[in-house]
């Protein structure tokens, strides 16, 4: 064995294990997901199933939950502004559904706790002419928009709990909306404002070039099973 | 009575100006992608360093500049020894260096080519199908995994073995110290010195 180039096998063989993993990468994830679905190394090693977490700002903004606001306004009867404590005293929704991302990762039975939106909305009292709806974040920058039908659906929650706990700024917390059905990036991060219009506004990365109606496995040239 | 003796010099020469210059820099920019490549990774992390335009932005420009000092050095002329050590991690049980050190140059050199490359891929995603883009994502999270751990255990053996860490930075290690472990390489050595002078004298 002295004398073999075993540096430059150790170095090619690394090589085309790269060009394998680029090739099958996506599979081989998918099948670690499976394999550590719900085990705690999740968090440490890249074995899928975990959350990656993304901002369009360069920070993760954060705000207690005494202090965060949400106002429901727009084409409504009966705008309103509502703390934390009053969101959380509305009749609660519970739903163990997948987070999965229009970039491929995918998240299993996540526990999510919130209030419809249908309900929100119903509170506000939507006008015939409302037909949309726009979301906004106190992030300062991200939007994001659902038609007055996919808002309504009963898989579409304004969320304040994840898993069993608060969630943590990192997830978009104290309150974010989470959309079931649809790619993650609808599913808009630190929620502060719902506002009623009468024509569909494309939010932030729908301006980008991602679609307007996200949902998984029927969109973005994605193939996903559906949540 | 003793043989009269040359007084030997106490250190010998391990790594020349142009390998010492290619390792530093590698390194700096290397810990540089670690450090911002976890603080973009790891949730809590992030969390507590913020800022991650900036984070991204220093990380990729690292990883851009990764080639570089490799470029500045290898095909020149004046990198003779730093292609002759090259030669020596390749070729199994060479006397120069033990076989941790050649799998950790042959991994570190895999895997950086790895990342260069997986880590274009991230950052232009466009130009590449959506399988790839997985698959790419895939390679450079457990590449990375793999390199934290590599890195933080040849820092901890460079710290442990401090004359190992001392060649490195000044460039000789004792002639004691190279007795005591790499005996063949320091008769290699003596005898391309004695080789060196005799071709002296001859000419």
């Amino acid at each position: 064995m002295d004398g073999a180039p075993v540096g430059r096998r150790v170095f090619l063989g690394m090589l085309g294990l790269g060009a394998a993993g680029i090739l099958w990468g996506r599979r081989a994830q998918d099948g670690l997901e499976h394999v550590f679905a719900g085990n705690p190394v999740t968090q440490l090693l890249p074995t899928g199933g975990r959350f990656r977490y993304y901002t369009v700002t360069g920070g993760f903004p954060s705000k207690p939950a005494e202090k965060w606001r949400m106002t429901v306004d727009g084409l409504v009867d009966r705008p309103f502004a509502l703390t934390f404590d009053e969101l959380a005293a509305m009749p609660p929704t519970a739903l163990t559904k997948d987070f999965q991302c229009v970039t491929g990762w995918r998240v299993h039975d996540v526990k999510w706790r919130g209030v419809r939106l249908a309900d929100l909305l119903d509170r506000a009292g939507v006008q015939p002419r409302g037909t949309a709806i726009v979301f906004g974040s106190f992030d300062g920058a991200y939007t994001e928009s659902l038609t007055l039908e996919q808002a309504r659906r009963d898989d579409v929650i304004v969320a304040y709990q994840l898993d069993g706990k608060p969630i943590s700024s990192l997830h978009g917390g104290p309150v974010r909306l989470y959309v079931a059905p649809m790619y993650g990036y609808k599913s808009c991060k630190w929620l502060e404002s719902i506002e009623v219009v009468d024509k569909l506004v494309p939010g932030y990365w729908e301006v980008r070039g991602y679609d307007q109606d996200a949902w998984i496995g029927r969109s973005n040239g994605r193939d996903d099973a559906p949540v | 009575m003793a043989p009269l003796q040359v007084p030997e010099e106490p250190f010998v020469p391990r790594f020349d100006g142009v390998e010492r210059a290619l390792h530093w820099a590698n390194a700096t920019l290397v810990l540089t992608l670690l450090a911002t490549g976890a603080s973009l990774y790891f949730g809590p992390l992030s969390e507590i360093v913020g800022r991650r335009a900036l984070v991204k932005n220093v990380h990729v420009i690292s990883g851009l500049l990764l080639p570089i000092p490799f470029v500045l050095t290898l095909p020149w002329p004046f990198a003779r020894s730093l292609r002759r050590d090259i030669g020596r991690l390749n070729r199994w049980g060479d006397p120069k260096f033990n076989k941790g050190q050649q799998l950790n140059a042959a991994f570190v050199a895999g895997a950086l080519v790895l990342m260069f490359v997986t880590g274009l891929m991230l950052r232009w995603p466009d130009r590449f199908a959506d399988d790839l883009r997985t698959g790419a994502t895939f390679v450079h999270d457990w590449v990375f995994i793999g390199l934290l751990v590599t890195v933080a255990g040849h820092i901890w053996l460079a710290i442990s073995y401090r004359e190992t860490l001392r060649g490195m930075w000044r460039g000789r290690v004792s002639r004691d110290w190279a007795r005591r472990q790499r005996p063949g390489w320091l008769a290699e050595l003596d005898a391309d010195a004695g080789d060196s002078s005799t071709s002296r004298t001859r000419s």
